[in-house]
């Protein structure tokens, strides 16, 4: 049985988006820019999928820049950002989280090697960080805030109207990265007073190659791309026609769907989440509880101790179902995320984690399938760990409980 | 960043050999750190006579080549005498299983590091550690460059030894201080960090060493 519960990752491309794609690579495949038939054909469907994609987030067309992907995007709303308002007199002080995508955190990181003063929010242990945080962290220096909407690894969805709120009345930009949470969680630039928004197509069952930034009317960016003056002279570059028609396309499809499928998709993961956590020494990742509707539908990350999450992750895989782990091997060590680590997880804890992330094309027969073979390759993989107690001493209790050691 | 293994990687995975404990066994090592996700334990049955490891087995903690490193090691030192088991090198287990990702080499090195120290332990009970064993550990650039032919660059999946990017060792050893430098050359720099850490750690494991400095250069 082949199970995809990697959504984080990236998505299976609708039907409906692959079929309204393809007359726009092999029939009218005409530039955007060209000033022939052709051309306008181009010009016309790319305006009506920036109308598209504007609803969703109930920006204004002219309002929405077509990027190659998110990362692109971050990037410019950023690096632009900073040079559009860094050199000016008000100051170069940047604020984001600890929990961002590396496509956030490391062009932060890079802006704090180009003299801009970056910090670091802290999150609270399900992930969260507050408009008060935020608020706090503004001084008069201050230019830009860039908070995840719902982040990737614990599906942690952040209250961006009030931090928007906030950044407005402080007079700072604020970006939001949105690609975990579009089509998933309602999002309306206007009423939470978001300035730049990122958005993608690849993960809302759309193609690869296709992001997009809402950048708010009347707000300046120094742009990444150079060359031609595509996108409001914005990002150059031929638009990617194709990939578009298919962005709008799957972002149509996916708000009109929301809100059958989030409390489908909700309910899903809810079930496979209880029957996981039966498994001893477990434990879910990000919020629960009282929380748990401030957290991605489909989203659950859970840790399963004393085993190493990329082993548990080839051995479903080898049963045809598809995870991600927390951990990324690269040398001796393995480097826990950075997320599972900002909630307080420590290392061995995050290692043994793994992110279960659905779609609506998942079912039940699917979970139960993932669940039994969770729990045999935990008790297997469980059952050959060589693993000893490091500092902490109540963890080696536990074990001691649970494999009767 | 996919990984690619071999057939014979995943085979030793999905079904490892020597897999568990030896109740009473003869000597037993536990190497790697739950922190660093990486541990594997060795448990060997020795023959008091003839010093053939009659039975060993393993635990480990850890990703997929790691158990299969630790796997097929125990099959390779399995009937062997201790002092040829001894001459396991470093890259052995990952030669066995057909090549691991450069990315793994690291976990080889873990699997050979706990056999060694599994014989090892077997030495020491038995007195059979040589006489000069203390001697053996004294602390020396030569010993230090040693124990650096086990820090593998994960760029390239080849030791920093070979690899010649060890550029320096000092060593003050009535100080128990110790200073390394590495040169990274054309390696890509998201491994800087790991390089550096893995070299600490590997000079810390040393006999009498009280502090180590590393410097990382292009």
């Amino acid at each position: 049985m082949k199970v995809y519960m990697d959504n984080g990752a990236t998505t299976r491309v609708l039907p409906e988006v692959a079929k309204a794609m393809l007359p726009y690579m092999t029939e009218k495949y005409g530039n955007a820019s060209s000033l022939h038939y052709m051309g306008l054909e181009a010009e016309e469907i790319l305006d009506a999928s920036r109308r598209t994609v504007a609803k969703c987030i109930n920006a204004e067309p002219e309002e929405i820049i077509f990027t190659g992907c998110a990362t692109e995007a971050n990037n410019l709303a950023i690096v632009g950002a900073c040079e559009a308002l860094g050199e000016g007199a008000k100051g170069k002080r940047i604020i984001t989280t600890k929990i961002e995508h590396a496509s956030v955190g490391n062009v932060f990181k890079r802006m704090a090697e180009k003299g801009f003063e970056v910090v670091f929010l802290d999150v609270d242990s399900e992930g969260f960080v507050s408009a008060e945080q935020v608020a706090r962290a503004i001084d008069d220096k201050t230019v830009l805030v860039s908070v995840i909407h719902a982040n990737h690894e614990i599906g942690t969805i952040q209250d961006i109207g009030a931090i928007g709120k906030v950044c407005r009345a402080k007079g700072v930009l604020f970006h939001t990265d949105a690609c975990q949470s579009f089509t998933k969680v309602p999002i309306d630039v206007k009423r939470q007073n978001v300035d730049l928004l990122t958005l993608n197509a690849h993960k809302i069952h759309g193609p690869k190659g296709v992001g997009a930034l809402f950048v708010r009317r009347g707000i300046r960016l120094g742009k990444q791309i150079y060359g031609g003056p595509q996108e409001g002279n914005l990002r150059a570059g031929t638009e990617n026609v194709p990939g578009i028609v298919g962005f709008a396309k799957a972002a149509e499809i996916g708000v009109r769907d929301m809100k059958k499928e989030v409390p489908r998709m909700a309910r899903l993961r809810d079930a496979l989440v209880a029957e996981l956590l039966k498994i001893p020494n477990t434990r879910m990742n990000g919020p629960v509880g009282k929380n748990l509707g401030r957290r991605l539908c489909n989203n659950a990350n859970i840790t399963f101790d004393f085993i190493e999450g990329e082993a548990l992750l080839m051995r479903l895989s080898v049963k045809g179902i598809c995870v991600s782990t927390g951990s990324a091997c690269s040398s001796k060590s393995l480097q826990p995320s950075h997320v599972l680590k900002a909630i307080g997880l420590e290392h061995e804890q995050a290692h043994g984690s793994i992110r279960f992330s659905l779609s609506k094309f998942n079912n039940e027969k699917e979970a139960r399938y993932v669940v039994a073979a969770v729990r045999k390759e935990v008790e297997e993989l469980r059952k050959m760990s060589a693993f000893r107690p490091g500092k902490s001493k109540s963890y080696y209790e536990e074990r001691k409980e649970v494999l009767g050691e | 960043m996919a990984l690619k293994y071999t057939k014979k990687v995943l085979e030793y995975f999905l079904h490892p050999k020597n897999m568990g404990e030896i109740e009473g066994a003869d000597a037993e090592a536990t190497e790697g750190s739950p922190a660093c996700g990486d541990m594997v334990s060795v448990y060997l049955k020795v023959n008091p006579k003839t010093h053939v490891i009659e039975d060993i087995k393993f635990k480990s903690y850890g990703c997929a080549s790691n158990i299969a490193t630790a796997s097929i090691i125990t099959e390779m030192a399995k009937g062997k005498k201790l002092e040829e088991a001894k001459k396991i090198e470093w890259n052995a287990a990952a030669d066995e299983l057909g090549g691991l990702p450069s990315v793994k080499m690291h976990c080889s090195v873990l699997a050979a590091k706990t056999l060694m120290a599994a014989i090892r332990d077997y030495e020491q009970k038995h007195g059979l550690a040589k006489a000069g064993a203390e001697g053996e550990t004294e602390l020396t650039s030569e010993n230090v460059m040693n124990e650096l032919m086990g820090v593998i660059n994960p760029d390239i999946g080849i030791n920093i030894v070979r690899l010649k990017m060890v550029k320096n060792v000092e060593v003050d050893g009535k100080a128990g201080a110790v200073k390394v430098e590495i040169s990274l050359g054309n390696t890509d720099e998201m491994f800087t960090e790991n390089i550096k850490e893995e070299v600490e750690e590997h000079v810390k494991a040393l006999k009498g060493v009280k502090k180590v400095e590393v410097s990382v250069s292009k």
